[in-house]
């Protein structure tokens, strides 16, 4: 089993061009965190959570972290691991 | 046979169109020589598996059947479960005996095929030309980019950096001036490798290798050159044409031509289908079939399927043939050419298990059964009634096909059956024509 992908409930926005923003994502332990800013999107590999997807490059709370959209779920890679 | 003037003079043919195309390139003031890549996902199957599960890093992995619906083969092992002797086609049980650490994983086509379709996506930036082999392999014609994108190695280069950061896997690429020379150079070296093959070099690395590493070179062919002592690509490339005519037929020719590195046939257009010659579908069966009535289970759900999908492409068959493997592995196929051409389920199923009652006595239990529809003309075409068949009857049974096609379409495959099928529960639930996967077309793609 693999601990290290943690798969996260995420608020996104739509624009009228369909493109996709997230906003908000839910932790596993429950905890919101707003995104401030997304600095980039591309297509990239997570080797340590273990798949592939759309990987959004966020700004939260001063820190950078990674959001992937994989298929139709997002997940993130766990820090302590 | 026709072909066969044709082939008379390889080399001079070849080299006239070589001239002529060069010519004609020049004057516009293209690049004269073609740059073809071959790509090649290593370990396909497993890579996913791998990139998907990294808690099973540096400990060896096959993707393989389910033991319980007895497909229990390796489909594809890691290079860690390669090096202790795993091999593609082994049985599950062989696998762990050469390699007793082995982790055995489900194959999960669905997650393969959009692997695949993510390949794809890179690749079309670099060209329209995509010819795939299987869903892990693919020629790339990239002559028309490399002006834009650098010569054949940059964009081989960069390919396989995206390929690794984008997907988490790794190709082998072949680069040459045709689709035969750029396969044995994606296959040279693996895993993540490039090779190249130019006409300065191809003598010295190409002509060196067994001559079974040549595409087209099978088995049989194989054991009949070895037999006349050619043993490498070169010898193969150095000997007499009509030799290999008189011993191999028309692909004696072409393979000559191929170890001569004479190949100019196109990679095709992404989205190019071959014409359909044939429609089949064959299954592995849940268990064993021990009696008629199995069978009848069996080629029923395959007939069903082989019919849909003609009336689906608007084909009609002249010809039904069967393959049967028993549970020793012993593989035979009989055909046999209708009255008239059809599309009718009832009639596929009833050629198909008269030809069954005609060829197969019970010797053995029954592992694998499939139903080929061969010999397809157009749907509309005429044809010649027979008057001693009922053709009012047959439009019933066409309208009755198409109005079940549309349930099924509508509502899924299991949503209408035959009460027949209900007989056996766990053979009937076979979807031959959904659970239908289309395997690698042929380097000729029906040409």
């Amino acid at each position: 089993m693999n601990d290290n992908k943690v798969y996260v409930e995420v608020i996104v926005k739509f624009s009228t061009e369909g493109a996709m923003m997230p906003i908000e994502f839910i932790w596993e332990d429950g905890t919101k965190y707003l995104i401030d800013k997304v600095k980039s999107k591309e297509r990239c590999a997570s080797r340590k959570a273990g798949g592939t997807g759309i990987m959004y490059t966020v700004m939260v709370d001063g820190k950078e972290c990674h959001l992937y959209y994989e298929f139709d779920k997002w997940f993130m890679e766990r820090k302590s691991a | 046979m026709t072909y066969l003037p044709l082939y008379k003079d390889l080399k001079a043919i070849y080299n006239a169109y070589i001239e002529k195309n060069t010519r004609s390139k020049k004057r516009k003031g293209e690049n004269v020589e073609r740059v073809i890549l071959h790509s090649d996902a290593n370990c396909f199957y497993a890579s996913v598996e791998m990139l998907y599960h990294p808690e099973y890093a540096g400990k060896p992995l096959a993707v393989g059947g389910d033991p319980e619906a007895r497909h229990g083969i390796v489909l594809t092992a890691n290079y860690i479960a390669k090096r202790s002797g795993v091999k593609t086609g082994m049985a599950l049980w062989q696998a762990k005996q050469v390699c007793p650490d082995l982790i055995f994983v489900p194959p999960r086509m669905d997650l393969y095929l959009k692997f695949s379709f993510m390949l794809r996506e890179i690749y079309s930036e670099y060209t329209n030309q995509i010819e795939p082999y299987g869903c892990d392999e693919a020629w790339l014609d990239v002559t028309g980019s490399s002006s834009l994108k650098g010569n054949g190695r940059m964009i081989a280069e960069e390919i396989s950096r995206r390929v690794k950061k984008e997907l988490g896997i790794t190709v082998s690429i072949g680069i040459s001036w045709n689709k035969i020379f750029a396969k044995l150079g994606s296959d040279y070296k693996k895993p993540d490798a490039i090779t190249e093959f130019n006409k300065a070099n191809y003598q010295d690395l190409i002509w060196k290798l067994p001559v079974s590493d040549l595409l087209y070179v099978g088995r049989s062919t194989n054991r009949t050159l070895q037999k006349y002592g050619i043993r490498t690509i070169g010898e193969l490339a150095r000997t007499d044409p009509d030799f290999l005519e008189l011993q191999l037929g028309k692909m004696g020719l072409v393979i000559y031509s191929f170890a001569n590195g004479w190949d100019d046939s196109p990679v095709s257009v992404e989205g190019y289908q071959a014409p359909i010659k044939s429609i089949g579908n064959s299954t592995t069966t849940p268990r064993d079939l021990e009696n008629d009535q199995d069978v009848q289970i069996i080629l029923m759900a395959l007939a069903e399927s082989v019919a849909a999908r003609l009336r689906k492409h608007c084909f009609k068959c002249n010809v039904v043939s069967i393959s049967i493997r028993d549970n020793g592995l012993f593989h035979f196929t009989r055909q046999r050419k209708l009255q008239e051409p059809t599309d009718i389920t009832d009639e596929i199923m009833s050629a198909a298990y008269r030809l069954f009652r005609e060829n197969y006595h019970w010797p053995r239990p029954i592992r694998s059964l499939g139903i080929r529809a061969d010999d397809l003309v157009m749907g509309q075409v005429p044809v010649q009634l027979d008057l001693f068949m009922n053709e009012q009857r047959r439009e019933k049974q066409e309208k009755l096909d198409r109005a079940v096609d549309d349930i099924r379409r509508r509502f899924g495959y299991h949503s209408v059956q035959r009460a027949f099928m209900y007989q056996d529960k766990i053979l009937s639930s076979l979807d031959a024509q959904g659970s239908h996967t289309v395997h690698p077309v042929g380097y000729f793609n029906g040409r």
